[in-house]
């Protein structure tokens, strides 16, 4: 069985910003929501380096274990889903997440919170594979398909890589080998529990 | 725990059915890498998942029931990298996009725009139809409403003040056959003002490359920069200009630890990436580089073996380059000495090396000198014609280089025949129409003959008293068919140009700051706005950065009554009436011209430049074989292109059927002519005062030639004795083209293509084999020399580095001297004291309406805003994020926008991103767009801040360095 996970290079990634966009058009996502970002630190500095930021689909979510009508679940690929039709839009999971995943559409002037959205892996969600609810609700599920995160697919320098853990950990660490240095795989440690070990 | 609420009947997609059928262990490294190890992880993890969740493949929205889904493949509109978007199609509608992997360019990759091109085509903001401006308002009419109306008025001007009065400006959103086309259209209006962006992109890199070796086009292949063990960036900020081609420099990188020096004023993306930054002052790129030069003569680090046997003028060049010692190099471009030789050792020992440019460099009034001075860095150390060296110059439009091929442009006739009445007279015979009749549609033969008015200065074509408008009248008309006019400079001067033009016609897919500007300028009426479709919703070849031809499918049908560009000229030329002889040999079925047909045009006539062999057969079958071309080497290695390189880089010799490969690398001895092997052209005489242009003991491989010779022409094919391998009907045509001069006829002029099929046969090229030249005799400054900004900081360095005098060039007098002395004079440093540069975001393209419209793009970049160094913005009060106004040296200038203080740029210098528009002097113009059809995110127009300064060989703007002065507001 797959363990799906997400690694972005940071040596490679460049802040083109392909992976959000690519992400808008896959799931026609509005304006305002945004399952997955690009962070830059250092910005105009030397040392500046950029990652590609969505949910991680973290071993052991803290999302799941803080949410109080249990709509999070994790699929058999170690994808973590939820069910919007259970959620309530408490906004306790994006206190919870260590990644700024969730995103809540704001209804009405008083800042209530629409029900959470966030990268749901491009695996869609639980109503039926492929219809048009899960669309709506969730975007396309490529998973289903025989296909990985678009995001990924499309990143321009393939430093956002997607797949099962393992295989996408050895690409990574091939490249490591071959630079003879290593910046990290940023965020595998709490997402994952682990660092890329070494080959 | 929840789980799957549907098991759904299980189809499997050609992928689960490849990892199934082939098992990850059959996945051997190559096809890993062309999967780009994404795939391959994906390959990996069909194998492990259970497939019980598997079904038709498909993306975005759900197609109806029962409806199939069509994959058809198209070339991404945005940069020349030349991305393959695919489309999947249902019931007519572009349902979703996915990674095109099988492309050697963007192995499935994009960027922020790339991944968001299917909005361009079902966006709302679209112009829907068209649109007349009546007593200032917008209003709805028809398509025969609006053709019959702006051709009248077009006559009517015509018959006043002469065809020249008519400005026609293309774009290089065109396809091929767009842009040759509107070129077409052009010569049988009567005019040589027809241009396109090529003008404000790379005019000076194609005028000062062509002017060293024959071409002015990158030598080598963003793919080929796999190659390099040194990479030198002057100029190019490719990290957000061509994101994608980041992926074969950064692997290249890494793959072989390789040098990547980034030279720019700012620390850009790309510098983030970078194992060397060097920061100059802008303006100086000329100094830099020859101070590179002096550490490596003076190191003896040059090629020798190269300069003796394929260079001209070194001579000439060293006493140049002896000008420019460490010390006097710090002085004007502010690098330290030791680091301009720690670059200058890399570059000139650590090889291959390749010099990579884009707009810093040619967007100068010093652009032509710029990159001739990089072309002879490239000479001096041997780095040109070999794979992983070369001029690896960065278009920016998806077309640009097509439609520079093309000739749509002031100072030639396509594929750089130029305006002689030889070329004259060889288009005339292609396009099978009497020369005497192009004769009579101009107003003089001498005009005819007279490069034509560059975009750059329509509006001083309009508002210069009518005598200083060398032609019959001022400019009166502006046909702008898919070209911004924000990204332009000198916009105020444009403004008072529109309040006094008699006709505006603006075709687009959106209004443009044409339309938003033309309102801001008073003009109530004589505007028309023409919905054209994009080039997803058309079909036609356009040509990526490397040279190489991709072929687009039609996706879907253009979006509301929209129409193909191809469609909107032919409907003109109607109009105006010669239809039938510039459509003589071209298919045209319910108004819509055939581009195949028009291709095949363009190979019947395009010899100079190799554009003889890509039939639309070919890049079709290159289209639909993509995964055989080879990730480095472009070359098919199976299938039925095995041999051709991607694409059929140009020069692909000889007629289709001869099936030249294309040329991936251009002069490139070590290869065969027939393998794509290459030597510099012989295009400017055989010696000059007893020196030798030829090449010495340098020739490509099995050429029987074995040393330096001149072009081909029948005489030389004669005095060789290869004349007797001619076909008769090759020499019938021959001779019935030259007549009683058939010597004369040349390899660029022979239709029946004979005269490159012999030399090729012979192993030799067919334009010749000389030397590149260090001196291009000719050209404004042949030695290139520094000469400062006309608006300069450094005013005590302008006695010793003046720009040039004035002169009359391409119609107009360019008074670049004058205003540069009256800038000193007048002390306009002391008032403006900040260097103002320009470039660009990721998320936004050229003057950016069609981009800023798109929502997924326009949420990532809502302001617009001026980069400020923390010690300036602390002088003057300035905190991030705050309003600022920012006023110019020229015109009262100023605009209102946010700071962004950031490093990134170096004391004293500031930059604006020149994609904004919809705004000006601080007003907000939306108002002045037709409802509906505004960009989402408007914003100050760099370029209403930017000014006067015109490169004297190609007529390029000044955007990368004037001045100004930065208020908090």
């Amino acid at each position: 069985m797959a363990r799906m996970k997400f690694l972005c290079d940071a040596e490679r990634c460049i802040e083109c910003n392909a992976c959000v966009t690519a992400c808008k058009n896959e799931h026609e996502v509005p304006w305002g929501i945004n399952r997955r970002r690009v962070v830059t630190i250092n910005d105009g500095l030397p040392g500046e380096r950029s990652v590609s930021m969505a949910c991680m689909h973290c071993t052991d979510a803290p999302c799941m274990a803080v949410c109080p009508v249990n709509c999070i679940y994790t699929t058999d690929d170690g994808v973590v889903l939820h069910d919007k039709d259970q959620c309530i839009g408490c906004g306790y999971c994006f206190y919870a997440c260590p990644f700024g995943a969730p995103q809540y559409p704001r209804l009405g002037n008083f800042g209530s919170r629409g029900k959470m959205d966030k990268c749901t892996y491009c695996a869609g969600g639980p109503e039926p594979t492929g219809s048009k609810e899960e669309y709506e609700k969730y975007g396309a599920n490529r998973l289903a398909e025989g296909k990985l995160p678009l995001c990924a697919e499309m990143c321009a320098t393939k430093s956002l890589l997607a797949g099962d853990g393992e295989v996408i950990e050895q690409i990574f660490r091939e490249r490591v080998d071959q630079r003879g240095y290593s910046s990290g795989a940023w965020g595998w440690k709490t997402a994952y529990g682990e660092e890329v070990s070494k080959s | 725990m929840l789980i799957k609420r549907s098991d759904r009947p299980v189809r499997q997609t050609h992928l689960a059915a490849f990892a199934e059928g082939q098992g990850l262990a059959r996945l051997d490294r190559r096809s890993f890498l062309r999967r780009s190890g994404l795939a391959a992880a994906g390959l990996a993890t069909i194998g492990a998942l259970p497939l019980a969740n598997m079904r038709k493949a498909r993306a975005g929205p759900p197609p109806a029931p029962g409806a199939t889904v069509e994959i058809r493949k198209n070339v991404c509109t945005h940069c020349a990298v030349g991305c393959t978007v695919t489309a999947e199609v249902s019931n007519g509608v572009w349902i979703g996009q996915e990674p095109s992997f099988d492309s050697p360019i963007n192995r499935g990759s994009h960027c922020a725009k790339g991944a968001s091109v299917r909005e361009l085509v079902h966006s709302d903001r679209r112009l829907k139809y068209p649109l007349k401006m009546v007593n200032g308002e917008w209003q709805r009419a028809s398509w025969d409403e609006a053709i019959s109306a702006i051709c009248d008025k077009i006559m009517q001007i015509r018959g006043t003040s002469g065809p020249d009065s008519v400005y026609w400006l293309g774009s290089a959103k065109f396809t091929n056959e767009g842009a040759y086309l509107f070129r077409k259209l052009g010569a049988f209006w009567g005019t040589n003002n027809t241009d396109h962006q090529a003008r404000i992109c790379h005019s000076t890199t194609v005028t000062g490359v062509a002017n060293t070796w024959g071409y002015g086009a990158m030598t080598n292949s963003i793919n080929d920069m796999r190659n390099a063990k040194t990479l030198l960036y002057v100029g190019s900020n490719a990290a957000e200009a061509h994101p994608v081609a980041m992926q074969h420099m950064l692997e290249g990188k890494e793959l072989n630890n390789a040098n990547m020096i980034v030279v720019d004023p700012r620390m850009t993306r790309t510098a983030a990436h970078a194992t060397d930054y060097v920061r100059l002052r802008p303006g100086t790129d000329i100094p830099f580089l020859y101070g590179l030069m002096w550490h490596i003569v003076k190191n003896g680090w040059e090629d020798k073996e190269f300069i003796q046997s394929r260079v001209y003028g070194y001579d000439d060049v060293l006493k140049e380059i002896e000008k420019w010692p460490p010390d006097e190099v710090e002085r004007v471009t502010g690098v330290p000495g030791a680091q301009v030789e720690h670059i200058a050792r890399l570059f000139a020992t650590e090889k291959p090396a390749t010099l990579i440019w884009c707009m810093g460099q040619t967007q100068h009034t010093v652009g032509t000198a710029n990159v001739r001075t990089s072309c002879i860095l490239l000479l001096l150390t041997g780095n040109v014609g070999k794979p992983g060296t070369g001029a690896n110059i960065l278009r920016g439009h998806d077309n640009v280089q097509g439609a520079t091929d093309v000739g749509l442009d002031i100072v030639t006739l396509p594929f750089y025949y130029g305006l002689k009445d030889t070329a004259w007279k060889h288009w005339s015979r292609v396009w099978q129409v009497d020369y005497d009749w192009f004769v009579s549609r101009f107003d003089s033969k001498e005009i005819m003959e007279a490069p034509g008015i560059p975009l750059t200065r329509w509006f001083d074509a309009v508002l210069l008293p009518k005598d200083q408008v060398h032609q019959k009248d001022n400019v009166r008309a502006m046909f702008v068919q898919g070209h911004a006019s924000n990204s332009i400079t000198r916009i105020p001067e444009s403004l008072k140009a529109l309040a006094k033009l008699d006709l505006l016609v603006v075709v687009d897919p959106h209004p443009t700051t044409w339309a938003s500007l033309s309102v801001k300028a008073g003009r109530k009426d004589g505007t028309w706005l023409l919905p054209a479709c994009t080039q997803f919703e058309a079909k036609g070849s356009r040509v990526a950065s490397n040279r190489s031809l991709q072929w687009g499918e039609q996706i879907v049908k253009p979006s509301f009554e929209a129409k193909d560009d191809l469609e909107i000229m032919y409907l003109v030329a109607q109009r105006l009436g010669f239809a039938d002889k510039m459509f003589k040999n071209i298919k045209v079925e319910n108004n819509l011209p055939e581009a195949e047909d028009i291709l095949r045009e363009m190979n019947r006539g395009s010899w100079s430049t190799g554009y003889c062999g890509q039939s639309p057969e070919r890049l079709k079958l290159h289209m639909a074989n993509q995964k055989d071309f080879d990730l480095v080497t472009l070359r098919a290695t199976s299938g039925p292109a095995k041999g051709d390189y991607y694409g059929l880089p140009w020069p692909c010799w000889g007629k289709p059927e001869l099936k030249h490969p294309g040329t991936a690398l251009l002069y490139n001895t070590n290869l065969h002519v027939m393998d794509g092997g290459g030597t510099f052209r012989a295009r400017f005489g055989v010696e000059r005062d007893g020196v030798n242009l030829l090449a010495s003991g340098s020739y490509s491989l099995g050429s029987e030639i074995q040393d330096g010779y001149p072009e081909f022409t029948y005489g030389v094919l004669k005095k060789l004795g290869w004349d007797h391998d001619l076909a008769p009907d090759e020499l019938a045509t021959i001779q019935q083209i030259g007549g009683d001069k058939a010597d004369a006829v040349s390899w660029s002029t022979d239709l029946s293509g004979g005269i490159q099929r012999v030399a090729m046969k012979h192993g030799c090229l067919p334009y010749g084999n000389a030397r590149a030249r260090m001196n291009a005799f000719g050209v404004p400054d042949p030695i290139p020399v520094h000469r400062e900004p006309i608006y300069t900081p450094r005013v005590d360095l302008v006695a010793k580095y003046p720009t040039r005098q004035d002169e009359v060039q391409f119609r107009l007098p360019n008074i670049g001297f004058s205003v540069q002395k009256s800038a000193v004079d007048r002390q306009v440093a002391k008032q403006f004291p900040l260097i103002l540069t320009s470039g660009r975001l990721v998320e936004f393209e050229g003057g950016g309406e069609e981009t800023r419209s798109n929502p997924w793009l326009a949420e990532l970049q809502q302001n617009m805003f001026i980069e400020i160094n923390p010690a300036d913005a602390g002088e003057r009060g300035i905190v991030n994020g705050a309003w600022v106004w920012v006023t110019g040296a020229e015109n009262s200038s100023k605009a209102k926008v946010r700071a962004l203080v950031t490093e990134r740029v170096g004391k004293g210098v500031a930059w604006m991103p020149f994609h904004f528009g919809g705004w000006f002097g601080g007003e907000d113009l939306r108002p002045n767009y037709p409802e509906g059809a505004d960009p989402i995110v408007l914003g100050e127009s760099a370029n209403t801040m930017t000014t006067y300064g015109y490169d004297p060989a190609t007529g390029m703007q000044e955007p990368k360095a004037t001045l100004c002065q930065i208020a908090a507001a």
